[in-house]
């Protein structure tokens, strides 16, 4: 006979559900008026949009720290918390974008809304979990979502970044999946904390080493696609030039964001444990991807395909600050997201401003360089913000990702890694020169004498 | 007033972004005012500059990130002190002679941040601060480049751009192991220049941590090799950015090295001293001759820039009273010599659109009043006794002498092949029958450019004949430095090398 197991509510703790649960409910809600009411106007979309992710704010300050609840499979600590605020807060930056007053279509579906708050949800189970398999159930709710998302902006290539994405996805979950099996089989769990109890007794045991390795290579593999490390980057940036670019902008910050925070979880664990081949395999990569990304961008003749190999490159700075696994890496990592995170979404909705329906500048891209020639002369303001953006990506002191940089060196010089920091510092150098192009192009050369405007 | 230098560095920064408000046809007047004020201010601070004091004066403390040990530190000694002289007479003068009309607002404004972080670097004790300026500096000489300059001004100013920013990354690396060995050793965080000096470090520390600092320094000096932006950003940039680029940017890098590297690597300074001279004197003498075999007017004086900055690396090396000092006064005086040299080509471009030298001759002729102030300064920059370029010269020739009297005879040369290329330009353009027709009827120089050449031309004889005043606080803040060095140096050689200064001491 099974023995009745009794729950009470109060260790079910659910409030720490709350802010997940409070993004469903807001998509249902503007499901559920969309059905009742089919000619609502967008703008009432947005706005509630924005009040439910307040609410959802809200109920993340509102957490206690260091609490586990429902059946202890939510994990609320310090990191979680910060990370959902920055998840909440990036979105809350990225829906008023939907205002344009330029018809786009995705913003028309209510459906673009309710998709974006199941994937806002989505990524809050990442974050505040350690078992892989709500990991596993957040990272798929919130792919799905952003596939369709991506997709919905209805241009041929749009279709052909969404399947890319998807395919890549589906790739990526297998190898999660089969990591999540290599780690259960190994440890008869698949909760973090106990994992890492039950692998460090084992760590010794003769023929083990092998799996324990195979199993974090798995794992990495999965995050490698997910935050578009060499050499799982390729689809990113055939992504985000299908993608709105104001979409790109977000998928370059926030889907990384909750990737990053399941990462420092599982890697960390892996550090932790003295598997030494973990943290070499990580920085390997984080060099090649911050290295090879940087010199891809250099070629590229589209601004936003620029801006997404940029993007891949400073993935890497972050995947090597996670490799350090030290405090200050950590802390780095969420200063340096949280200041890159304003700096390209604003650099992506910039491209959004100045974006046009039919490809004007040239037959292949929708956001060449030539298309920026002469921009301080069209659109001053815009030509200015745009090269403080550029500016701040190439980490020219004061400006913000400047300040997120020397964090993440000084944290790779403490933690012994100067060469790391030598590193890092020729990529910004390398970086430099394609962000000064595109600041040349605005600012020193003439417009193109036949566009008046862009 | 004690926080004159916070003044002085955020007065031109604001005066700029009220800028944009002043109307296109004013900007000019109100840059001109900015700049004159802010000129005013710097004298200010010079007479209440305590010359007795050698240490640092003024000093403004306000932490701005305290668990990361950044503040806002700043202060001035007398190293730094003619440097933020110079750097606002030069823009003031450069203002006043400048003849840019296109998008003349856009230059102001941007002339002005540029004043802002040229003071901040030279006045920033705190190396974060000091770096945030250092690279600041780069955005708005890359506009005036790019926006101002001939055909190749892109790419001449992409080139800088990079050169130098790849040079202070890795000086960057160098800063931030430098704040984590303080706190090592100290349990605190700090950034502060100050505190950096009381930390005595193990000899290969000193090194690698010396050529970290070297390649951000020695790019902007610009040391042979890493001198081949130079040339391309003098000739595409327009007059003002030459003016601004060889008298107050370049010096950035030898006050880095004074300001960073001795005192903080003493030992490590006196074992690079050979190969630094040695690179020195290539510069010296390689660049000369360079000089020599240019057609271009201004590409000549880009070059000689080049050869003066050898000098003063070397000065700097010299490890001594006379050599630093003479450095520092070389400085100064290169600083206005080629600042105005570059203004004196700039006023025949304006006439002539061109600078070639066999476009020129017979200039002396027309244009009585130009052949004789540009005689002048360039008897100044080949170092002429009774000059200001004499006595800087000298000194660091004084000082490197004690250190090896075969290099200081090889850096001799430059003089001899300085006079050599100098004399030839101005043979070639000045002297002999006006061969080309369009010169004929060239217009001497008119009251502004007077105006704004002559004070240059007054202060190149004053100091020339009578240095003290400029050169006693300069050589007392060097003398508490070498003294600093001696105390804090470990190995013997070290204390040997810069015990040499103290045998001569007074000998100025």
């Amino acid at each position: 006979m099974l023995e009745p197991i009794n729950v009470s509510l109060e260790s079910l703790n659910l409030i720490t559900l709350a802010p997940m649960l409070i993004a469903i409910a807001g998509g249902l809600i503007i499901l559920i008026l969309d059905l009742i009411n089919g000619k609502l106007h967008k703008s009432l979309y947005v706005m509630l949009t924005i009040l439910i992710l307040m609410v959802d704010f809200g109920a993340t300050l509102g957490l206690n720290v260091n609490e586990r609840g429902f059946f202890d499979v939510m994990l609320i600590d310090g990191i979680s918390i910060i990370s959902q605020l920055m998840i909440i807060v990036g979105s809350m930056i990225f829906i008023p974008l939907a205002l344009t007053s330029k018809r786009f279509h995705e913003y028309s579906y209510p459906e673009f809304f309710a998709l974006f708050l199941f994937m806002v949800a989505g990524f809050q189970f990442m974050v505040a979990s350690d078992n892989l398999i709500l990991i596993f159930v957040g990272l798929e709710t919130a792919s799905l979502s952003l596939y369709t998302l991506i997709a919905l902006h209805n241009r041929s290539n749009s279709y052909e970044a969404a399947v890319k994405y998807f395919t890549m996805g589906a790739l990526a979950a297998a190898f999660f999946a089969m990591g999540s099996a290599v780690v259960y089989a190994l440890t008869g769990s698949v909760e973090l904390y106990k994992v890492a109890e039950v692998m460090a007794t084992r760590l010794n045991e003769p023929g083990l080493m092998i799996a324990i390795f195979g199993s974090s290579v798995l794992l990495l593999i999965a995050f490698s696609f997910k935050l578009s490390l060499f050499p799982f980057h390729t689809w990113a940036p055939d992504v985000y030039e299908g993608a709105s670019a104001p979409l790109a902008g977000y998928m370059s910050v926030v889907p990384k964001i909750a990737a990053f925070v399941v990462s420092i979880r599982i890697f960390g664990m892996y550090i932790d444990l003295g598997v030494e081949w973990v943290r070499i395999v990580i920085l390997v990569l984080a060099v090649l991807t911050m290295t090879l990304a940087n010199i891809m961008a250099l070629v590229q003749e589209d601004v936003k395909r620029m801006l997404a190999y940029s993007s891949i490159s400073h993935a890497g700075f972050i995947m090597a600050a996670l490799a350090l696994d030290t405090t200050e890496g950590t802390t780095s990592i969420f200063l340096y997201y949280a200041l890159f995170m304003f700096t390209n979404l604003g650099a992506f909705s910039m491209l959004w401003i100045s974006r046009h329906k039919n490809r004007r500048f040239d037959a292949r891209y929708d956001h060449p360089y030539e298309k920026f020639a002469g921009f301080i002369q069209i659109m001053p303001i815009g030509a200015v913000m745009m090269g403080l953006f550029m500016l701040s990506l190439a980490g020219v002191p004061p400006f913000s990702v400047f300040w997120g940089k020397i964090y993440v060196m000084q944290a790779a010089v403490n933690a012994g890694y100067i060469w790391l920091a030598i590193v890092m510092g020729l990529n910004s150098a390398i970086a430099a020169y394609y962000y000064l192009k595109l600041i040349v192009y605005m600012f020193l050369m003439d417009p193109i004498k036949d566009v008046d405007t862009i | 007033m004690d926080n004159i230098l916070s003044i002085l560095v955020f007065f031109p920064a604001i005066a700029g972004l009220l800028g944009f408000v002043v109307d296109k046809e004013s900007a000019r007047a109100y840059g001109i005012t900015v700049a004159a004020i802010e000129f005013l201010l710097s004298l200010w601070l010079w007479f209440s500059f305590d010359t007795a004091n050698a240490g640092m004066q003024f000093v403004e403390m306000i932490p701005l990130i305290p668990s990361f040990g950044i503040s806002y530190y700043i202060g001035v000694d007398g190293i730094s002190l003619f440097i933020i002289l110079m750097a606002t007479l030069m823009t003031l003068i450069g203002m006043v002679g400048m003849s840019t009309t296109k998008n003349i607002k856009n230059m102001i404004i941007t002339l002005l941040f540029l004043e802002m972080t040229m003071v901040g670097v030279f006045v920033a004790l705190d190396a974060i601060i000091f770096y945030l300026f250092w690279e600041l500096s780069l955005v708005p000489m890359l506009y005036i480049i790019g926006a101002w300059g001939g055909p190749l001004r892109i790419y001449a100013s992409v080139k800088f751009f990079l050169y130098t920013f790849t040079g202070s990354l890795i000086m960057l690396v160098g800063m931030l192991f430098m704040a984590y060995i303080y706190h090592n050793t100290t349990g605190i965080w700090s950034f502060a220049i100050t505190d950096w000096y009381a930390l005595v470090l193990p000899v290969n520390y000193q090194l690698w941590l010396f050529v970290a600092f070297f390649f951000g320094f020695a790019i902007k000096v610009p040391m042979f090799p890493f001198h081949t932006w130079l040339p391309y950003a003098h000739g595409q940039a327009p007059t003002i950015g030459s003016v601004i680029l060889a008298a107050v940017l370049l010096k950035m890098g030898t006050y880095g090295f004074v300001r960073f590297s001795l005192p903080m690597f003493p030992d490590a300074s006196v074992m690079m001293i050979t190969p630094i001279a040695v690179l020195a004197i290539i510069m010296i003498i390689y660049t000369a001759m360079v000089a020599y075999a240019q057609k271009d007017i201004k590409q000549v004086i880009a070059y000689s820039s080049v050869s003066h900055m050898g000098i003063i690396m070397l000065g700097i090396f010299a490890m001594n009273a006379e050599g630093i000092s003479g450095s520092i006064f070389q400085m100064l005086s290169h600083g206005i010599v080629s600042g105005a040299l570059f203004m004196l080509v700039g006023v025949i471009y304006d006439r002539r659109h061109t600078k070639l030298m066999s476009e020129f001759g017979g200039l002396a002729s027309v244009m009585p009043k130009y052949a004789v102030i540009f005689g002048i300064m360039l008897m100044a920059s080949v170092g002429l006794p009774l000059t200001i370029g004499f006595v800087g010269e000298f000194l660091v020739l004084l000082g490197f002498y004690q250190v090896s009297p075969i290099m200081t005879i090889l850096a001799g040369t430059s003089i001899i092949i300085g006079a050599i290329y100098m004399l030839a330009v101005y043979k070639k353009s000045f002297f002999g029958p006006v061969t080309n027709e369009a010169n004929k009827t060239l217009k001497d120089l008119d009251a502004k450019e007077t105006w704004s050449l002559v004070p240059l031309v007054l202060i190149v004889i004053w100091l020339g004949i009578y240095p003290k005043p400029v050169l006693e606080p300069i050589d007392n803040s060097v003398k508490a430095m070498l003294v600093f060095m001696d105390k804090k140096a470990i190995t013997q050689e070290a204390k040997d090398m810069i015990r040499v200064s103290k045998s001569t001491e007074g000998g100025i």
